[in-house]
């Protein structure tokens, strides 16, 4: 019975693999894949189609499955093109086998139902496992790139260090800034690190709390902390939840901040006075012409 | 009471999710920036709360339009532990959890009405409005 069946589907291969892509080709009109060319369906369902039938020759999982569900991950097809190939392939198979039967009688209805699941289901299973391991390759893959965006240090000059923090604060990335504010502090010996929340959206009790630490957490490496980007909103809601910062300096912007980061470690900016001059004797003399 | 709509606090991802419908629902009801950072400023901390002692909830939010004013109605429910003591954590510093303990009576400050019912054992309502002005 078994062998009966698969004969069936491999015999008659050709009037499978014809009804599937009409199948296929039916669903085609209102879906993802309508903006794909006609030659590269046709040729993409050819090759999905012929996987299909190798892996039932082979009585079960091949490379070829691999390989081709790799290339359509590569090409941005969506699973659903597999899973709905899929599930057409089931459909096809299981009325084509109905039609060449003479005599139908509930075991040998559920013989085919099950036989067939038997070939598609490991299939389905694969595919669905390749795409999910490539979704969470590319999801980690994220997740090191967003940690390593998240609490970046910029020496910007001898004994003065910015910490720019730009989007939304969570525990996780809470200890980040803290780690990297200590180790970069003493690799990069800053007297003053400037915290840069301009970009942060919303400084509630957390975030706070801490930045607090973080601050602490420096002056008791004996470098000064400076919290500069507080935007006039975040400065209301910081007074409104009774947070105390009194104890931290803090500036409106980076650059009334960077300038006692200047006056603490003694240094100032001088205007070069000559070619001040310079550009003034410049554009007086255009506006002369 | 016109409208309603909840999110679920289960991760703590979802105190953003919460965050930024109450801020899209605030700027639609009109609020100016400085108010817009305070609703989500006291979302933030709801969401926390919820996340933080009660494990999962949820954050409501309803837009009031009445004849003459208009603003915003949050409701944050959870079914955890509830809080002993109501008047203790309203107090500045008071926290359980090494916090600032500024969350609630901050709440309080940032909004314009404010209620919390708890229950040891059932749960936390806090239910807070922001009138627009
Ligand atoms: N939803 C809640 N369920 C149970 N306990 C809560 C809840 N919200 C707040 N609390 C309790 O109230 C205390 C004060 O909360 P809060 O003012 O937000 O400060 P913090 O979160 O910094 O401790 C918490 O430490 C906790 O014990
Ligand atoms: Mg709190």
């Amino acid at each position: 019975m078994e062998t009966n069946l698969k004969e069936i589907v491999l015999n008659n291969s050709d009037d499978i693999v014809r009804m599937w892509l009409e199948e296929i080709e039916k669903n085609r009109k209102h879906d993802y894949t309508s903006t794909i060319s006609d030659e590269l369906f046709e040729s993409t369902n050819r090759e999905f189609v012929n996987v299909i039938f190798s892996s039932l020759e082979k009585k079960g999982l091949t490379n070829d499955i691999e390989g081709f569900a790799e290339r359509l991950i590569n090409l941005g097809w969506p699973l659903s093109y597999l899973t709905d190939g899929m599930q057409a392939f089931r459909r096809v198979t299981i009325n084509y086998i109905l039609s060449q039967s003479t005599k139908v009688d509930t075991d040998y209805f559920s013989e085919i139902l099950s036989k067939v699941d038997e070939w598609v289901d490991p299939i389905i299973n694969q595919l669905v496992n390749e795409y999910s391991g490539s979704w969470e390759n590319i999801v980690s893959l994220q997740k090191v790139a967003l940690q390593e965006l998240s609490a970046p240090l910029i020496p910007v000059m001898e004994n003065i260090t910015v910490m720019p923090l730009i989007g939304t604060i969570d525990t996780e990335r809470a200890k980040q800034i803290m780690e990297n504010l200590l180790d970069g502090v003493i690799k990069h010996h800053s007297e003053v690190v400037l915290i840069d929340i301009t970009g942060v959206p919303v400084v509630d009790t957390m975030v706070a709390h801490h930045i607090i630490q973080a601050a602490e957490a420096v002056r008791l490496i004996g470098s000064t902390c400076i919290l500069v980007g507080i935007r006039p909103e975040i400065a209301q809601t910081i007074v409104n939840l009774g947070i105390d910062l009194s104890k931290f300096p803090t500036k409106s912007s980076l650059r009334k901040g960077f300038e006692s980061a200047l006056e603490i470690t003694n240094r100032q900016i001088v205007e070069l006075e000559g070619q001040h001059k310079d550009i003034e004797e410049l554009i007086d003399s255009l506006d002369g012409e | 009471m016109d409208f309603q709509s909840c999110v679920n606090i289960k991760k703590e991802w979802d105190i953003v999710g919460a965050r930024q419908l109450g801020r899209d629902i605030s700027k639609k009801i009109g609020f100016g920036t400085v108010d817009q950072a305070r609703i989500a400023t006291a979302i933030s901390e709801l969401a926390r709360n919820i996340y933080l002692y009660a494990g999962t909830g949820k954050v409501c939010f309803e837009t009031i339009e009445n004849l003459n004013e208009k603003g915003l109605r949050i409701i944050a429910i959870d079914e955890g532990p509830g809080i002993r003591d109501v008047t203790q954590v309203m107090e500045d510093g008071f926290s359980t959890s090494g916090g600032l303990g500024a969350g609630l009576p901050g709440v309080k400050r940032l909004m314009d009405e404010f209620d919390v019912i708890s229950r040891q054992g059932e749960g936390t309502e806090v239910n807070v409005v922001k009138w627009l002005r």
